[in-house]
């Protein structure tokens, strides 16, 4: 729905401009340029993306990722202190920040959600628990140790060195994700259970 | 140093794969197959966006805005450029796809405002559709402060990306 918006502001604030500026005929090439230049971008960046994706899939499934997530386990043992109890939500929470590390945006959203599901409080099932909150703040910030989308778009653009990004997105990651729990924790005392 | 990242990481996976004794090839297509569905689904909204992207760079529209509310978060530190891309980062990913690609395009991938652009793209992600699907599928109505503190956590995403790109890179 907000896309609809987004989309029928772009073309009239396009049109309005365009106007104002004398450079209506603009427009026209413009409109058919974006698709000719999404395609282009789809094909220069639909390599890489296969490559990064199978990539990802070979370490998951053969658990390589588990050192990285075994070094998080202190971590997320505070943050989720239902793991210590149920070892099924300690796996779907694992599985789930394992497949962001890796970029893995389509395996993380269904572990993410069962991880969710198992946290749900029987005598509230309709609020929102501390530790729900923090995984769906863990998740909105990304933890991503391999950015494989932008790399590919970068790659596409003729990039020689795509990853050369990395330190800062792992700072930035990291800060996000520090900054997003650390409101989650302030905010909890004032938004107490209702 | 970081051109040695990916040659050592793919050295790992094939020394994994003969110690486990797995079938990584087969691994990899499955992993690629599935990489390519997720073009295919997002190509229409990449097209339709890209065009509407395109439209409003050539009206002017981008630059106007740039310049008018830029010096605000210029003095952030953030690129005027990105703007646009700050606004629809929470609210779609493909929209923040096509942004950022087309900024990567225009001012070149190794400039100031393409590589701040693709840090923005990796360490953030499409905040309110995750926030939905994550509750919704659950039943969860009542959210309590889960968006603002995701918000708070793109906004200082947004912010180191743009410092850390300036200060380690450029």
């Amino acid at each position: 729905m907000i896309m609809n918006y987004f989309w029928c502001l772009c073309v009239i604030l396009s049109v309005l401009f365009a106007m104002i500026s004398g450079q209506v005929g603009g427009i026209t090439t413009s409109f058919m340029e974006g698709a000719t230049a999404a395609v282009t971008l789809a094909i220069t960046m639909a390599g890489p993306l296969c490559l990064w994706s199978g990539l990802g899939n070979l370490m998951e499934k053969l658990s390589i990722t588990d050192y990285p997530t075994a070094l998080l386990r202190p971590v997320l043992y505070k943050l989720f202190p239902s793991t210590r109890y149920d070892p099924g939500i300690s796996r779907a929470i694992s599985a789930n920040v394992c497949a962001n590390l890796l970029g893995l945006g389509n395996a993380a959203t269904p572990m993410g959600i069962r991880a969710v599901s198992k946290l749900v409080n029987p005598a509230k099932p309709y609020t929102a628990t501390d530790e729900m909150c923090r995984l769906v703040v863990m998740n909105t910030a990304s933890i991503q140790l391999l950015p494989t989308t932008v790399a590919a778009v970068r790659a596409g653009a003729g990039c020689r060195n795509p990853l050369d990004i990395l330190p800062c997105v792992w700072i930035s990651s990291l800060l996000s994700v520090s900054a997003g729990l650390l409101a989650a924790e302030l905010l909890r005392r004032i938004w107490t259970d209702v | 140093m970081f051109d040695a990242i990916l040659p050592l990481l793919l050295a790992g996976c094939a020394l994994a794969v003969l110690h486990k004794r797995e079938n990584g090839y087969d691994l990899l297509l499955e992993g690629a197959a599935e990489g390519f569905e997720v073009m295919k689904r997002i190509l229409p909204s990449l097209i339709v966006l890209l065009s509407s992207i395109s439209m409003l760079r050539a009206s002017g529209f981008l630059d106007a805005m740039a310049a008018l509310l830029g010096p605000i978060v210029k003095l952030a530190g953030i690129p005027p450029e990105t703007l646009l891309l700050l606004l629809i980062r929470p609210l779609s990913g493909s929209g923040a796809l096509a942004v950022g690609a087309e900024l990567i395009q225009t001012h070149g991938p190794d400039s100031l405002v393409g590589r701040t652009a693709a840090v923005m793209l990796g360490s953030t992600e499409t905040t309110f559709y995750t926030i939905s699907v994550y509750f919704g599928s659950c039943g969860i109505q009542k959210t309590r402060y889960a968006v603002p503190a995701a918000l708070t956590a793109d906004l200082v995403g947004f912010l180191a990306a743009s410092w850390t790109v300036r200060w380690m890179m450029q």
